[in-house]
C-alpha cells in the first residue's frame, strides 16, 4: 500500500519530462574517501569529494518534484531542485550561482550540514529509495565554481547605512554576506585573529579544509564586508559604543564559546582539555604541526572523550591523527541516543575509535605530578524516555571500574560567552546566559540589536545558526529600511 | 598589524616595548591584559598591560625571555610589526581607597603592577611598594615605582641591589610592625605569590594575586587558564587575573604551569636550529 502511494506520489510530482514507465532509480552515489588506515594517519579530507561523472550520475537521480519538499527541509531554503537542474544539464557554474542566491557558503554547507535529517530527508526519492546526495552535489559545484574561479555578482548601489556583526562564525557571516548583497556597509567584528568561528576553531581539518573557509570569507568580503579580526566586541567596544559609531543596527553572532565541564574531583589536572580547548590547539592553532608550529599539544597514548555529539568524534579523531594509541569515546546513554551526525560516528568507528556506553566518569584519578592517570566510571542502564524523547540513563550500583588513560577530553557541551550579555545591561539573557531573540526576526530586547545562532539557541549546527542569521538579515534590512 | 613604536632593554632578559594600539589603550585599565601572537605559525601569548597612554594611543608590554616565542618577540626592532594584538582582556584590578596598600611586584611582574600601583596612589592609597629581582641586572622600573610609592623597599636575591633576600623579608617586617595594612596586591612568579599569599593569611590581610596561567584564546573560550579559587574553578582570562590570593590553589597552579615543559624546551631547540640555518 504505502510502496504504491509513493510511487504515485513520485509521477505526480515529477515534472512533465518524459518518463518511460517505471524507470529504474540508480543507485545513489557514495562519496569516495580516504581509506581508514591511511587517514587516520594525516589531516587531509576523509572524503575526497565526487568525480564529475559521479555528480552528473547523482544530479541525475533527482526527480525534479514540483513541490520541491527538500527545499523545505533547508534552513536557509536553496533551491533544490534548481540547482540540480543545471548539474543535470552539466552546468556546474550556473547550480553554484543557484545555490549562491540563498547560501552564501556553499561549500561549507556541503559539507557540514546534516543534510540526513533536513533536505535529503523530505527527498521524494527516499520514500523508496535512497535519496538524492544533496550534500555532495552541494559542495561538487562549490568546488567546482571556487576552482573555476568565483563570480561576484552584480551589487546594488550602496545604501550607506552601517551594520555591525559581531562574531564571524557562520550565522555572522551570512548576516554580513546578505546584507552586503543588499547594499549596507557591513562591518564584522572577530575576537580572535582568524575569522570563521567554529569553522575554523572548531571543525578539523580532515572534515572541512580551512583553505575552503578562507575562500568563503573572501568571497563575502569580496561582497564588501569589512572584517575586523583581534577585535573582542565587550572589551574593545561595546554593543552601545557601536550604535553610538555610526552603526545603524549590530547582528550578535558571538557563539556558544564557553565549554562545561562535568565538576568531577581532577577536572584541573594536566591532560584534561575541554574539547574547545583541544580543537581551537588543534585545528586554529595548527598543534598537528608542532614545532613548525608554536603551539604545543598533549596526546598521549590513551586517550578518553566524553560526550556524544559531533565534537566529540571530532575530538576522538583528532586524537588518533595526533598519534594516540587507543581513543574511547565514554557516553552515558547507548549508540542510538548519540546526538553526533551518524556519518561521523561511523566513520570515527572505522578509523578505530572504541565507544564505551552506558557509562560515566565519576572522578579522575592523577599521579603525583598532576598529570592524568585514569579515569574512574559508572556504569549506567536505560529507562524511560526523558522530556527530550531520549531514554534516560539510570546509574547502577556498585558499578564503578578504572580505566587507565593519559589525556581526557570533555565534550559535553557549550554555553553561550557572556562578555556581551554583561557588557550590554538592556539585552534579556535567558537559561544558561542565552540571549533572548524573537525566532521570527532576530530582535532582541534591544532596539536595533539584533542575535542568532547558537548564542541564542545553545550550541547547534552550522546550518541552523545560517537560517537564524537569513531571517535576521531580512529583518535588519526591514528595520533600516523603516518597516519594523 | 600592530607597530613597535619604542623598544628598551630594561635588563639583559627583560624588554619593554611600547605598541601602537590605540583602540586597545582607550579601553585599558590596570591589571588588564593583552594577547599577541608574532605571525601565522606563532602561538598566542598573553602579557599583563605594563602601561597605557590614551593620548598616544600605545600600549606598554614588558616581557622576560623565558621561551621560543618571547625570545622571537625580542628580536623585533623599533618599527617592526607584531600580527596581532587583542584587548584589553580580563576583569581590571579593582581600584579603591583602601587605606594602606602594599604592592609587591617580582622579577618581571614589576611590570604589571606598575599601572595598578599607579592607580591606587592615585586612588589616595598610603602605598608601600617591594619590588624583587635575582641581582641587580634584573631591576627595573624603579623610578617608576618610587614615584608612586610612598615608600619604596628593593630586594634582590643575591644582595646586588637593595636588600638581599625574598619579597617577603621586608613585607613580614612591615606587617610584624604592627602597622595597618589593609590590602596586599602581588605580581610575580607563582612561587613568590604563593610565599605571600602564605605569610599574609597568618596576619590576615586581605591579598590580591594575579595570576598569569597558561592561555589560548583569552577570552573564556577553550578553559585551558583554569584555577581552583576557593573550590570552584575559575578562567583566569575572564574571572581573573586578579583573585583572592587566600583562596587560589597554588599547588595546582604550579602543576598547571609545567604541563607543556618538555614541549617548550623542544620549540626552543627547533627555534634555534632553525635560526641557526638561516645565518
Amino acid at each position: 500500500m504505502a510502496e504504491e502511494s509513493t510511487e504515485n506520489e513520485m509521477a505526480e510530482e515529477s515534472t512533465g519530462k518524459e518518463r518511460k514507465g517505471r524507470k529504474e532509480v540508480a543507485a545513489r552515489n557514495a562519496m569516495p574517501t580516504q581509506e581508514p588506515q591511511v587517514r587516520v594517519r594525516n589531516f587531509n579530507e576523509v572524503a575526497t569529494g565526487y568525480t564529475w561523472e559521479q555528480a552528473l550520475s547523482e544530479a541525475g537521480r533527482c526527480l525534479q518534484c514540483k513541490k520541491k519538499p527538500c527545499s523545505n527541509g533547508c534552513p536557509v531554503g536553496v533551491d533544490i531542485p534548481g540547482f540540480i537542474e543545471f548539474m543535470q544539464k552539466g552546468d556546474f557554474l550556473g547550480a553554484a550561482k543557484k545555490i549562491k542566491e540563498s547560501n552564501n557558503l556553499p561549500a561549507i554547507c556541503g559539507r557540514v550540514c546534516p543534510q540526513e535529517g533536513q533536505c535529503e530527508k523530505l527527498c521524494t526519492l527516499g520514500k523508496k529509495h535512497e535519496p538524492v546526495a544533496v550534500g555532495r552535489l552541494e559542495r561538487f559545484a562549490a568546488d567546482f565554481e571556487r576552482r573555476a574561479g568565483t563570480e561576484i555578482p552584480a551589487l546594488p548601489k550602496s545604501l550607506n547605512k552601517k551594520v555591525a556583526v559581531v562574531g564571524s562564525g557562520p550565522s555572522g557571516l551570512t548576516v554580513a554576506a546578505d546584507l552586503t548583497r543588499m547594499g549596507y556597509r557591513v562591518t564584522v567584528f572577530e575576537a580572535l585573529h582568524m575569522p570563521g568561528g567554529v569553522l575554523v576553531y572548531g571543525i578539523p581539518e580532515f572534515r572541512l579544509p580551512k583553505e575552503i573557509v578562507r575562500a568563503e570569507i573572501d568571497y563575502i568580503k569580496q561582497l564588501g564586508a569589512e572584517v575586523m579580526v583581534d577585535s573582542v566586541i565587550g572589551k574593545i567596544q561595546s554593543v552601545d559604543e557601536l550604535l553610538a559609531d555610526g552603526f545603524e543596527a549590530v547582528y550578535i553572532g558571538s557563539g556558544a564559546g564557553l565549554p562545561t565541564f562535568m565538576n568531577i574531583p581532577g577536572e584541573n589536572l594536566s591532560g584534561v582539555y575541554s574539547a574547545n580547548e583541544f580543537l581551537t590547539r588543534t585545528n586554529l592553532m595548527k598543534a598537528y604541526l608542532f614545532p613548525d608550529y608554536d603551539t604545543p599539544i598533549k596526546v598521549g597514548n590513551r586517550v578518553a572523550v566524553m560526550g556524544g555529539g559531533n565534537v566529540a568524534m571530532d575530538s576522538a579523531r583528532c586524537s588518533l591523527r595526533l598519534g594516540a594509541a587507543e581513543v574511547h569515546i565514554v557516553y552515558r546513554r547507548s549508540e542510538h541516543e548519540m546526538p553526533a551526525r551518524r556519518e561521523e560516528v561511523e566513520h570515527a568507528i572505522e578509523e578505530g575509535v572504541h565507544l564505551d556506553l552506558l557509562c560515566s566518569p565519576i572522578r579522575i584519578i592523577g599521579n603525583k605530578d598532576g598529570w592524568v592517570e585514569a579515569l574512574e566510571c559508572v556504569r549506567y542502564e536505560l529507562g524511560e524516555p526523558d522530556e527530550s524523547g531520549r531514554r534516560s540513563p539510570i546509574q547502577i550500583k556498585g558499578s564503578e571500574f578504572i580505566m587507565p588513560m593519559d589525556t581526557v577530553i570533555m565534550a559535553i557541551g557549550n554555553s553561550p560567552n557572556p562578555l556581551i550579555a554583561q557588557t550590554t545591561p538592556d539585552l534579556k539573557t535567558g537559561r544558561h546566559g542565552v540571549l533572548v531573540a524573537d525566532p521570527e526576526t532576530g530582535a532582541t530586547t534591544k532596539k536595533g540589536v539584533y542575535a542568532g545562532g547558537d548564542i541564542v539557541t545553545g550550541a547547534a549546527t552550522v546550518i541552523s545558526a545560517m537560517g537564524a542569521g537569513k531571517i535576521a538579515a531580512a529583518s535588519i534590512d526591514r528595520y533600516l529600511r523603516g518597516a519594523e | 598589524m600592530y607597530r613597535i613604536i619604542e623598544k628598551q632593554d630594561l635588563t639583559p632578559a627583560i624588554t619593554l616595548m611600547k605598541v601602537d594600539a590605540p583602540a586597545i589603550a582607550r579601553k585599558a585599565q590596570a591589571g588588564q591584559f593583552i594577547i599577541l601572537r608574532l605571525h601565522d605559525q606563532a602561538e598566542r601569548i598573553p602579557l599583563t598591560i605594563a602601561d597605557y597612554n590614551r593620548d598616544e594611543g600605545t600600549i606598554t608590554i614588558v616581557f622576560q625571555i623565558v621561551g621560543k616565542s618571547t625570545e622571537e618577540l625580542a628580536t623585533l626592532k623599533q618599527g617592526d610589526s607584531i600580527l596581532n594584538f587583542a584587548g584589553p582582556l580580563g576583569v581590571p584590578s579593582e581600584i579603591e581607597d583602601y587605606g594602606t596598600v602594599v604592592c609587591i611586584g617580582g622579577g618581571c611582574g614589576v611590570a604589571p603592577i606598575y599601572p595598578i600601583t599607579r592607580a591606587l596612589h592615585q586612588a589616595g592609597n598610603r602605598v608601600i611598594s617591594i619590588v624583587g629581582a635575582r641581582c641587580v641586572d634584573m631591576c627595573f622600573f624603579e623610578p617608576e615605582m618610587r614615584s608612586v610609592s610612598d615608600e619604596l623597599h628593593v630586594v634582590t636575591d643575591d644582595g646586588t641591589k637593595g636588600r638581599k633576600g625574598l619579597v617577603t623579608d621586608p613585607l613580614e617586617d612591615i606587617l610584624k610592625s604592627g602597622s595597618k595594612i589593609d590590602l596586599v596586591i602581588a605580581v610575580g612568579p607563582v612561587p613568590m605569590m604563593s610565599a605571600v599569599a602564605k605569610l599574609t593569611k597568618t596576619y590576615g590581610v586581605k591579598t590580591i594575586v594575579s595570576l598569569n596561567p597558561i592561555m589560548v584564546d583569552g577570552t573564556g573560550m577553550c578553559g585551558c587558564c583554569r584555577v581552583s579559587v576557593g573550590g570552584t574553578t575559575k578562567f583566569a582570562c575572564v574571572d581573573g587575573p586578579d583573585f583572592d590570593a587566600h583562596q587560589v590553589d597554588f599547588e595546582e597552579l604550579t602543576k598547571r604551569q609545567r604541563t607543556y615543559k618538555k614541549e617548550e624546551q623542544v620549540a626552543s631547540e627547533h627555534y634555534h636550529q632553525c635560526a641557526c640555518g638561516k645565518e
